[in-house]
């Protein structure tokens, strides 16, 4: 009995330390003013009477949508495209391409992108002219942002989804493929028939984990709107409201709100996932 | 297992070879330029083929330049970032290892609690709680100190998850309760039995652990004010806004867009190297736990 308590003890106490006091802080701040009084919801209305409010929550919702149909369609698609690769060296090389600029994830690969997207030395600079962009202010105007963000997410991240996804195809019996093949079924109705519906479980944890880490959104408009001077408002994101609220307009108690409501959102998702999904029911 | 499906099964469709050819430049491109950036002038970046490689002198130029910013501040933030995602690792492994092993393998009230609890916070992203983090560790005078983000770093609930799913998987119950009947205290036991054979969940928490707290660009960014404090990713953002090209309010202090490249090369490169040899660990970790139905 006591022995279990004294092999957990550091975890609680981080636990505590970094998981509940932040969260009752949080929440302390929201319903107080600068004093200390309690002040009720009207933390609350003045975030959300705050211009940049409602257009910071419509820009991560648009950006998740962008982002999340990209990431089912292309991760699931390609994961059963290089399953059907039987050269077995020139899956796994793809497999590593795909995954590698995972290395870059953060500042690095919005540093990437902004050449990317700039017509003057990006090695797409043709398609980028294709389209009629000539100039970088051009590529990264704001109704442009969300499917650029998607596309930085997306080179970032598809790829260790791509190769988990591979790994939970070759977990499914090989015999239930084989059987579906000797029924008639093409590739196609394979993977729709027997392979996605097995593949869902994993679908449902990438599409949790990436919604709600897509809602902090924060490190690309961040960078992209010091590098564009201003193309990109410097309060794109919800992270980036909270921050300039707290370090900007000096107003802690507004900027415990959004985190409050962030934290709302993803304890409602991860409550949901974790008590619907049976995912975690090892024990 | 692709290499036992039936040979028509591997037939080439020409479309998903090309499909997969397609992604492949995706994917690849960007960093082949960013490697071949650095070895570059501004000029050559801008007139030349942008997939050539430059000369070995304009990569030392480029290297000299970018020393000089700040007086060699970048080795300073890559030993930064060295210090906070290295100590952080030691500490997530001490912490969740033995955390793992107890969710897993012993009885103590408020277990099952801890368990569910852990899952949910894994499931949240760490940077919800950056702000009022600032603000607690604001409240006990830690800003600017290197344990300000080392400890946050080190609260890992997806490391104790892992550790939980590898102890209560890999190792048999059985073998405790000999080890238990042999006189064997309940630190004997973890020290004895279940450490000698945790190598692998090690090296998989310690991954998932590097490659995160490495990349983190919000957390830092908040809580370290002064640029001798920053890690690399931060610093990164510091070299941005010095380049004419994409900040034209830029001081005296301008960096090239080479030189930049080449800062975003040495800010990768320890993250690289563990990514080349580790795909089987990002499988077996997201994985964890499917095996178990």
């Amino acid at each position: 009995m006591r022995a279990g308590h004294g092999f957990v003890a550091p975890y609680m106490v981080l636990l505590v330390a970094f998981g509940v006091v932040p969260t009752v802080y949080a929440i302390y701040f929201a319903f107080t003013d600068a004093g200390g009084a309690f002040v009720g919801l009207a933390n609350f209305v003045a975030a959300a009477e705050d211009f940049r409010f409602v257009a910071a929550v419509g820009h991560v919702a648009l950006y998740l949508v962008f982002w999340l149909v990209t990431l089912v369609v292309f991760v699931v698609g390609l994961a059963l495209l290089l399953h059907r690769v039987t050269a077995r060296p020139v899956s796994r090389a793809l497999r590593l391409l795909y995954y590698v600029p995972g290395a870059l994830a953060g500042a690095a690969s919005v540093l990437v992108w902004l050449f990317m997207l700039d017509p003057a030395v990006s090695p797409a600079a043709f398609l980028l002219r294709a389209f009629g962009f000539d100039t970088f202010g051009q590529v990264v105007a704001p109704e442009h942002l969300p499917v650029l963000f998607t596309l930085m997410a997306f080179w970032t991240g598809a790829g260790g989804w791509i190769v988990v996804m591979y790994g939970a195809l070759n977990n499914i019996p090989a015999d239930l493929v084989e059987a579906a093949r000797i029924d008639g079924a093409g590739a196609w109705q394979t993977a729709r028939r027997v392979q996605i519906p097995l593949l869902r479980k994993w679908i449902v944890y990438m599409v949790i984990l990436t919604f709600a880490g897509g809602t902090q959104l924060f490190v690309e408009p961040q960078l992209l709107s010091q590098a564009s001077v201003g193309v990109a408002g410097r309060d794109y994101s919800l992270n980036q409201l909270s921050y300039d609220f707290a370090f900007q307009n000096d107003n802690v108690n507004t900027a415990a709100t959004i985190s409050v409501e962030l934290l709302v959102l993803g304890l409602v998702v991860a409550g949901l996932f974790v008590a619907r999904s049976r995912f975690f029911d090892a024990d | 297992m692709p290499t036992d499906a039936p040979a028509h099964l591997g037939r080439r469709n020409p479309l998903s070879t090309v499909v997969l050819a397609l992604f492949a430049l995706f994917f690849t491109v960007p960093v082949l330029w960013l490697v071949l950036a650095a070895t570059k002038t501004d000029d050559q970046l801008v007139h030349g083929n942008p997939l050539s490689f430059g000369s070995w002198a304009a990569l030392r130029a480029n290297w000299t330049a970018l020393t000089g910013f700040g007086d060699d501040v970048i080795f300073l933030w890559l030993r930064n970032s060295a210090v906070y995602a290295g100590l952080a690792l030691v500490i997530t492994l001490c912490v969740a290892v033995p955390a793992g092993y107890a969710l897993a393998l012993t009885e103590f009230r408020g277990r099952r609690t801890l368990l569910v609890v852990t899952l949910v916070v894994m499931i949240m992203p760490n940077s919800t709680l950056v702000v009022p983090l600032f603000l607690e560790v604001n409240a006990v005078g830690l800003i600017g100190s290197t344990w300000s983000v080392v400890l946050p770093y080190s609260f890992f609930p997806f490391g104790v998850y892992l550790a939980y799913i590898f102890f209560s998987t890999a190792l048999p119950r059985e073998l405790l309760a000999a080890a238990r009947l042999d006189g064997c205290s309940e630190l004997g036991v973890f020290r004895h039995v279940a450490l000698p054979l945790a190598a692998p969940v090690v090296a998989l928490v310690g991954f998932f652990s590097f490659v995160g707290n490495w990349t983190n660009y919000y957390l830092p960014y908040v809580l370290l004010p002064e640029s001798d404090q920053f890690p690399v990713q931060v610093g990164l953002g510091t070299l941005l806004a010095n380049v004419p090209q994409f900040n034209p309010t830029a001081g005296a202090l301008a960096v090239e867009r080479p030189q930049l490249a080449l800062a975003a090369l040495l800010a990768i490169a320890p993250v690289l190297v563990v990514f080349l040899f580790s795909q089987r660990f990002l499988v077996a970790g997201m994985l964890a736990g499917a095996t178990k139905e």
